[in-house]
């Protein structure tokens, strides 16, 4: 490293007495604070905008108010119809806001505004896939208990936290990278839930078939928490590693 | 025209005016090219900007004044070529110099749902800039926003979006101010307001290369003129050498 270099990386990274051992740690708070300051900037515009977080809502109601017409819920095949209708509704109105986060972004270019920064492009993902799994959890409290009163089902909510969250996780992880593609094209309405839906399959299947095992224990079901965790962990090395190709030209 | 500076035609090689020394460059740019698709816009950019120089950057519309900016703002990869800012090569540092960088342009690059003092405060964090809160009342001020500090920026005027624009540009203290045509939507005062940033700049030492359809404006701000056209730099001289009719029949020379 050059001379100028080092005296860049000093003044943003150092302090006055510091060792070279506490780099590490000034970097990843520097890195966390970023983070947070990008996620804090996300939530405000949406907050003060509120189209997001209103359709994403009213989508998700509508979806199971649907179902529950559409579906003859007699008590022997509840069970089997309600976790379907509960993801269904969850998936639908994630797609509506997951590129919101993003698009808040290329309203003047292609991200221009934070690629202009010294930020680190994986803090720029996290950020925006903490944005996501925010959005779309609020509509989820919301929707849980329409879901509950719908279909008459009782929700142990200890047990469906979990599989709620890392299903949320799952589905916005992936969202989050192709929302930043689809976002650079002009069909990116219709081209987000294509390359989206094939990819989340695994943890949908997953997240579905541990909701119903939540409504009617079976045996010998395969670890189907473990195994959205797993995707999980997947998803998001494999996204955080390719999201700064996806957003840079 | 002085000895020093020429017009270049046929293959264009570049005449550079001085011996830059490495240590004391705010930018150099070898051999840079850029195309979109099978449309190159730059065919091989070779230009030298020193410490405390400001260069105005003149071409037609379409010649790559932006891309070129662009890429020395971190904003843009070219094909093929080297940059680099203070000595630093800006693929392999592309963080450090986005430090040194200031960018503006005709968009603002704000948050529009974002109040002046939150945009100011979210970039000088993500410049980590020391006592982000005095920094950026101290930016609004300058620029003359003060009574706006807590006002969305979706209700600011063209004019004050600029303003608002340079103080984000300046949050940080850059050591090179990249302009694409950054008076735009500026009234008188707001000309005054950066004539006397851009001065400010300079007497630290700091550069600046800005582009500009005003060829006044090049004579009056700049120590260095680049023309570009067709991709190429196709003029480049010191700007005390020229006058206004001497640069309007360059100008006219070289693009057409």
């Amino acid at each position: 490293m050059n001379k100028t270099a080092r005296r860049i990386v000093g003044t943003d990274l150092s302090c006055p007495g510091a060792t070279p051992c506490d780099r590490p740690a000034r970097e990843l708070r520097i890195f966390c604070d970023q983070v947070w300051a990008i996620l804090w900037k996300d939530v405000r515009c949406e907050l003060r905008n509120k189209q997001a977080w209103t359709s994403m809502g009213l989508f998700a109601l509508l979806v199971l108010v649907i179902f529950n017409f559409a579906f003859d819920l007699r008590v022997d095949n509840k069970v089997a119809v309600a976790p379907g209708a509960l993801w269904v509704a969850f998936i639908f109105a994630s797609l509506l806001g997951l590129g919101r986060t993003i698009a808040i972004e290329r309203e003047q270019g292609p991200m221009d505004r934070l690629l202009l920064c010294p930020v680190d492009r994986r803090a720029i993902y996290l950020a925006k896939l903490l944005g996501n799994v925010l959005f779309i959890g609020v509509v989820e409290i919301v929707a849980l208990p329409v879901f509950a009163a719908l279909f008459d089902v009782p929700l142990g909510v200890g047990a469906l936290l979990p599989i709620v969250l890392f299903g949320t996780l799952g589905i916005a992880t992936i969202g989050t990278l192709f929302s930043a593609i689809a976002a650079a094209t002009r069909a990116r309405e219709l081209l987000l839930p294509l390359l989206v839906f094939p990819l989340i399959v695994p943890v949908v299947i997953a997240a579905v078939r541990a909701t119903g095992d939540l409504l009617a224990p079976a045996l010998n079901e395969p670890p189907w928490l473990g195994l959205i965790i797993a995707f999980d962990v997947i998803f998001l090395s494999v996204s955080t590693l390719l999201f700064q190709y996806v957003i840079e030209e | 025209m002085n000895g020093t500076s020429s017009i270049m035609h046929g293959d264009r090689t570049v005449v550079n005016s001085n011996t830059v020394n490495m240590q004391g460059s705010a930018i150099e740019i070898h051999g840079l090219k850029k195309s979109f698709g099978l449309k190159p816009i730059l065919r091989g950019i070779d230009l030298t900007l020193l410490k405390g120089e400001r260069m105005a950057l003149l071409g037609a519309n379409g010649t790559g004044k932006t891309t070129l900016l662009r890429i020395l703002a971190g904003l843009t990869r070219p094909n093929a070529g080297s940059v680099s800012i203070e000595g630093l090569d800006s693929e392999q540092y592309a963080q450090q110099t986005r430090h040194l960088v200031g960018f503006v342009a005709h968009q603002p690059y704000l948050y529009e749902e974002l109040t002046a003092l939150e945009n100011l405060l979210f970039f000088a964090r993500m410049y980590t800039v020391a006592n982000p809160q005095e920094r950026a009342r101290e930016l609004l001020q300058r620029v003359g926003l003060e009574r706006r500090t807590h006002e969305r920026v979706s209700t600011f005027s063209r004019g004050q979006l600029q303003r608002l624009s340079w103080a984000r540009a300046l949050l940080h203290v850059p050591h090179l101010l990249l302009l694409d045509e950054a008076d735009t939507g500026l009234d008188q005062q707001g000309h005054e307001l950066i004539n006397a940033l851009l001065a400010e700049h300079t007497a630290h030492n700091g550069s600046t290369l800005f582009t500009t359809h005003q060829l006044e404006r090049a004579l009056a701000d700049s120590d260095k003129i680049v023309l570009l056209s067709g991709g190429h730099v196709t003029y480049q001289g010191e700007t005390k050498a020229l006058t206004l009719d001497t640069l309007q029949q360059i100008y006219r020379e070289v693009t057409q």
